[in-house]
């Protein structure tokens, strides 16, 4: 679904990404892991289309288009969704409008019928249960003095109603406490089917005791440096990314010689 | 600028049949008006409270000489809520009895046409033709030439639930209009009011009108202006408030269409405990002129007051903010907090503005800010990877932008219409209507 | 709260109150006055005192020109009446508008030439004139009353390009210089107070750092009104040429006497391309007594101009002192890239008033602006910031950023603020935020409840208060600053 090859990607000239290959085919969960200031949330906003970032080298194939190519919006339109690490809030539009805007703008794309007032209430109804929300939700503004909690639960929110092909979860888990990451995780469990696919962000292994990745990856300095199953994380628990990055360097070392 | 002899012999209160002038008094109030505006004549851009705001157009484009009355006008078609509130329309300032409905209202209430009053030479309006209100010389212009308006006069503890709905069209006749409201809330009584200015016409037409607030101890009042003046009109205005202790005072300003609009809108906080809010939104486009002077005077301890201020400027329009805010000696404890941001939208297009504060009193909590810019890129990054294209994003946050404070109508009715008329003016406003 | 906590607090809060008269409320250290020799002009303004300050200084004629032309305009101009200060009407024919020290003929040409009396006033103010005692890294021009007696270092200085001696000096050896740039930044025409200072000013000091210089010590200037009756009307010009560098400093105080004195300076900067220019003001001028006898009037007329792209120019200002300030440090952005900020702190006391801020005007593109300023009102004092952000229809992607706060001790003073803001580009972004407030009963208390005295307390406050602005000052001045503002350092760590 998704085949990321050497991508270079910079921020005012300074190297961020520096090779990323990764490979996600539908139904799998990946989780990408690693230290602060690796570049996981470049890469996370960069698949989004976020402007600002240079691409330098490397391609991004997604569904046999070259998704650098396409327009943010284009991007959401076609499957592509990223939840925020940290939601934007956009005082004076209801989450309601926001939603129906979004999904609207999403369905005329795929010619469906626009939903109307009642439908798009009745839908939103169903998913909104499923994250623990009620009804007060909808008519405030968008992230609008929401708690750090709501706002990740309004991503997962938005994740299920918009239901796209591609999910990537950028720090989804930071902040929660521990029955907000469970209702979270369980949102997300909920979302995984054989035609998605799911790119879980993150720091800590925490989450990935609720949503067992297929593929765990170790992203360090721009690089992923390791691969591996669900086990890798909690190594990564137990002995931190010194290990990993030791190992790598040790390899490429090697590959010189 | 002092009126030429020849102009001012052809506007003399004298010369103009105006209501009330068989009553010595009216009549006297009006003279000397009339000479305190003459003597002055229009204020010039040398004034500090005119800095941004040049009127010589008024008297060169306009006439001053105000309207007369004129019964073949249909304007029915152009009434808001018919079926709902207490409805008096005013055609080029001028009662109709005819188009208005003012319904049932209930014991301790009474809705008047000023011009009937002041034909009776009812007691009540002298007190508010005093010198004291002329907050500026356009008041004194008003007080001059007022044909008519409504006076809403509430008794202690009264409730009107209902919206008192004042409609003003301006006819097409381009002469002058001259409305003044007086509006008296006893203790503890509340009500809402809506003043809604409609022009039907592009042509120079000028509007001077006044509006004098008084509550008392723990009375309420939410008043809505709307102002949506035909493309040529120049529209000046005051609304001044007195409150006593603990009473709430909620003002709200749309202003949608005009030439050139100036509110003065001011609040005198005299007693202990009074809460005021200053809501605005301008939505200019061409070369609309939109200027606010605000004033809220803390005289007395306890006080709280807020104001929320909000203009989208397009085209080559510009928008002008003045909000001053005076904590006077002694009134300590008050906490007063004042914003206004700007959306700059076109090259043409500017802002002025001055966010004002004079304190003289130390136990107090007092903040101010002010921006100018443009839409947020995260948010539209935001709505963009969400599936919905840069143009729809951008109507959306402008939409956004401006229901922060639409939302703060307290009348449905009139909230959803002022929703409808922003989503109007902006280029995917359609296809938000549509989801709304 | 309890009530007994409250209590206790409302008693914290009288000894506090008391405290800060203390603090703030100090006598003037700065009020003796000098007994010497003077050569003065008499009281009075005409065309011929005009003549007569250009001959006692040698001037050439473009020199005389030029004064002539700013007084005839003068003639024509009112006092400004637009400020929130109220003061009695000011007699121009009364002052006398030169006084110097009689010294040697053509002045002196050396440290040991000057007179020792003045060295010992300078040496009591704390501004040794002798290079071996100085303070590492100050070059000093010191201005007396009318004149500049003193500029050290200038030989050092001088190795590297750097022209930095009084203006008079300046008019002598570098005319060109001072031809091209005076009057650029503020033309004779400007406002009432500058245009008088065009006409009648006597000295000051002259500043030029050539092309890629980083000038290496800070340079200062120290004025001093000695004489009564006198008003002091210096004139500063500083310019920065291409990638040149400079921090300068300025210093001021007065004898205590009853009568209020006129002071109208008017400072130029001129920052080339890629140029800086830090400039920095401890104004301590004497403020009138407690009843708000005496005094200085403090019209000043600041300005830099970022002529070239990528220049910066810095202002710094702690007022502490004069019975009224009147003054707009003003960044002109001409040049794309370049950068301009304000940072002030203006304390009012007893009857002082202030009327200070800053005007910031963007003119080229991807131009920037901070504005700071903190005031501070005690006693009857009013204290005001007047501000305008100004972006003109080119200055792409203009951006500003303000904030003034005011903090108020005591219920018989005021703090205001006029801040004006207009623009005519829509990719600029503007951001005003204001506060005005007390020292907080809950930090008061929370600082009293972790065991630290009110005094030290409301120290620490005012101190973290102006923190910020502080920070903009040479490490020396910011010791003064504090001291002047009655905070003592201890308290403010940890």
């Amino acid at each position: 679904m998704l085949t990321i090859k050497n991508l270079h990607a910079q921020i005012n000239g300074k190297e961020i990404l520096r090779g990323i290959d990764l490979n996600i085919r539908a139904g799998e969960v990946h989780a990408i892991m690693g230290p602060n200031g690796s570049g996981k949330s470049t890469l996370a906003q960069l698949l989004a289309g976020r402007e600002g970032y240079q691409v330098s080298a490397g391609s991004v194939d997604y569904l046999g288009r070259d998704l650098l190519a396409m327009m943010p919006e284009e991007r959401a339109r076609e499957g592509v969704f990223l939840a925020f690490q940290y939601p934007v809030e956009i005082p004076g539009v209801s989450n309601a409008l926001f939603l129906k805007t979004s999904l609207n703008s999403i369905r005329k794309h795929h010619g469906l019928t626009e939903l109307d007032a009642m439908d798009f209430l009745h839908l939103l109804r169903d998913k909104m249960k499923l994250v623990g929300m009620d009804e007060s939700f909808l008519s405030r503004a968008v992230n609008e003095g929401f708690s750090g909690g709501e706002k990740k639960r309004n991503e997962i929110l938005q994740l299920a109603v918009l239901e796209p092909r591609l999910a990537i979860l950028d720090e989804t888990d930071s902040g929660l406490d521990i029955d907000a990451l469970k209702l979270i995780a369980d949102g997300i469990n909920g979302m995984r089917n054989p035609e998605r696919a799911i790119v879980l962000v993150t720091h800590y292994q925490r989450l990935l005791n609720y949503i067992v990745p297929d593929v765990v990856h170790v992203l360090s300095q721009g690089r992923i440096v390791k691969s591996g199953g669900a086990e890798l994380a909690l190594e990564l628990e137990q002995h931190g990314y010194g290990w990993v990055e030791a190992e790598y360097a040790a390899r490429n070392a090697a590959q010189e010689r | 600028m002092n009126l030429q002899q020849d102009s001012r012999q052809n506007i003399e209160p004298e010369h103009v049949p105006l209501p009330g002038h068989d009553v010595p008094w009216v009549v006297r109030a009006r003279q000397s008006a009339f000479e305190r505006f003459a003597a002055h004549g229009f204020p010039t851009r040398r004034e500090e409270e005119w800095k941004y705001t040049d009127v010589s157009a008024i008297g060169k484009r306009a006439s001053l000489k105000p309207a007369p009355p004129d019964p073949t006008s249909d304007a029915a078609a152009l009434i808001l809520f018919r079926d709902s509130g207490h409805l008096m329309v005013f055609v080029d300032g001028h009662y109709s009895g005819e188009l208005s409905a003012a319904g049932e209202l209930p014991a301790g209430v009474r809705l008047a046409s000023l011009a009937d009053m002041l034909n009776e030479a009812a007691d009540l309006p002298e007190a508010f033709f005093d010198q004291l209100h002329e907050h500026t010389i356009f008041a004194a212009l008003n007080n001059a030439f007022a044909t008519g308006g409504a006076v809403l006069n509430l008794a202690p503890g009264t409730v009107l639930d209902a919206p008192v709905y004042l409609l003003f069209i301006a006819s097409g006749q381009g002469a002058a209009i001259y409305p003044r409201n007086i509006v008296i809330a006893g203790e503890g009584a509340s009500a809402t009011v809506i003043e809604h200015y409609l022009g039907v016409i592009d042509a120079h037409n000028f509007t001077d009108v006044v509006t004098q607030i008084s509550l008392g101890a723990g009375a309420q009042l939410q008043h809505c202006k709307l102002v949506q003046e035909g493309s040529g009109a120049f529209h000046v205005a005051g609304i001044h408030a007195e409150q006593a202790a603990d009473s709430r005072f909620v003002s709200h300003s749309f202003v949608l269409g005009g030439r050139l609009t100036r509110n003065d809108i001011t609040s005198s906080l005299n007693e202990p405990g009074c809460l005021c809010t200053l809501n605005g939104l301008y939505l200019l486009d061409g070369k609309q002129h939109v200027d606010h002077h605000t004033r809220i005077d803390h005289i007395a301890p306890s006080g709280i007051s807020r104001e929320y201020y909000r203009g989208i400027m397009n085209g080559e329009s510009r928008g002008v903010f003045n909000g001053k805010l005076l904590v006077h000696p002694g009134a300590v404890k008050t906490d007063a907090h004042q914003a206004n941001h700007n959306l700059l939208l076109s090259r043409q297009a500017c802002v002025d503005t001055k966010p004002q504060l004079e304190i003289l009193a130390d136990d107090v909590k007092c903040t101010h800010g002010a921006t100018v810019g443009q839409l947020n890129d995260d948010s539209l990054f935001y709505l963009r990877s969400r599936g919905v294209d840069a143009a729809l994003a951008r109507s959306l946050l402008i939409y956004g932008f401006a229901n922060d404070i639409i939302e703060k109508v307290g009348v449905p009715d009139l909230r959803a219409r002022i929703r409808h008329l922003v989503l109007e003016r902006l280029p995917q406003g359609g296809q938000i209507k549509v989801m709304l | 709260m309890d009530g007994q906590a409250k209590k206790r607090l409302e008693v914290n809060m009288t000894t506090v109150t008391r405290q800060l008269d203390e603090l703030i409320g100090r006598e003037y250290r700065d009020g003796f006055y000098t007994t010497l020799a003077t050569d003065a002009l008499p009281r009075g303004l005409n065309e011929d005192i005009i003549r007569m300050i250009s001959a006692r200084k040698n001037e050439p004629e473009f020199m005389l020109e030029w004064r002539l032309k700013a007084y005839r305009h003068w003639l024509t101009m009112t006092e400004p009446q637009w400020a929130n200060l109220h003061h009695p009407v000011i007699d121009y024919q009364n002052i006398c508008y030169y006084s110097a020290p009689k010294s040697e003929k053509d002045g002196p040409r050396s440290l040991s030439e000057i007179d020792p009396e003045l060295l010992r006033t300078y040496q009591k103010l704390g501004i040794p004139l002798n290079e071996q005692e100085t303070l590492a890294g100050v070059a000093v021009d010191a201005v007396f009353d009318s004149v500049s007696v003193a500029t050290t270092f200038k030989a050092k200085l001088a190795e590297l390009g750097i022209i930095f001696c009084s203006f008079s000096e300046a008019v002598q050896l570098h005319p060109d210089l001072v031809r091209q740039y005076l009057g650029s930044v503020v033309p004779y025409t400007d406002n009432f107070f500058a245009t008088l200072n065009s006409a009648v000013f006597s000295d000051g000091s002259f500043c030029y750092i050539p092309p890629g210089v980083r000038c290496p010590m800070e340079l200062s200037t120290y004025f001093r009104i000695n004489a009564k009756n006198t008003g002091q009307f210096e004139r500063t010009l500083i310019i920065a040429d291409k990638d040149a560098y400079v921090s300068y400093l300025e210093g001021c105080t007065a004898p205590m006497r009853d009568e209020n004195q006129l002071h109208a300076a008017v400072v130029e900067l001129i920052a080339l391309q890629g140029a800086r220019i830090k400039y920095a003001t401890v104004q301590n001028w004497y403020p009138g007594d407690r009843e708000g006898r005496g005094g200085i009037y403090n019209f000043v007329t600041k300005r830099g101009d970022c002529r070239g792209a990528n220049s910066h120019i810095s202002w710094t200002q702690v007022e502490t002192g004069s019975a009224i300030t009147w003054k707009y440090p003003s960044v002109i952005l001409r040049g794309d890239n370049s950068v301009g900020e304000f940072y002030s702190v203006a304390l009012t006391n007893h009857y002082q008033q202030a009327d200070t801020g800053t005007k910031m005007i963007h003119i080229g593109r991807n131009t920037r602006s901070t504005v700071l300023s903190k005031g501070i009102s005690a006693g009857h004092g009013q204290n005001s910031y007047r501000g305008l952000i100004k972006v003109l229809p080119g200055a792409e992607n203009a951006r500003n950023y303000t904030q003034c706060d005011s903090l108020l001790l005591g219920d018989q003073c005021g703090a205001h603020t006029f801040p004006y803001i207009e623009v005519k580009n829509p990719s600029a972004r503007v951001e005003h935020e204001a506060s005005t407030s007390r020292i907080g009963e809950e930090q008061l208390f929370y600082c009293t409840q972790r065991g630290i005295a009110p005094e030290d307390a409301v120290s620490m406050i005012i101190n973290g208060f102006c923190k910020a602005v502080f920070q903009e000052l040479p490490m020396e001045f910011a010791v003064e600053a504090q001291k002047l503002l009655g905070v003592s350092l201890e308290g403010s760590t940890g």
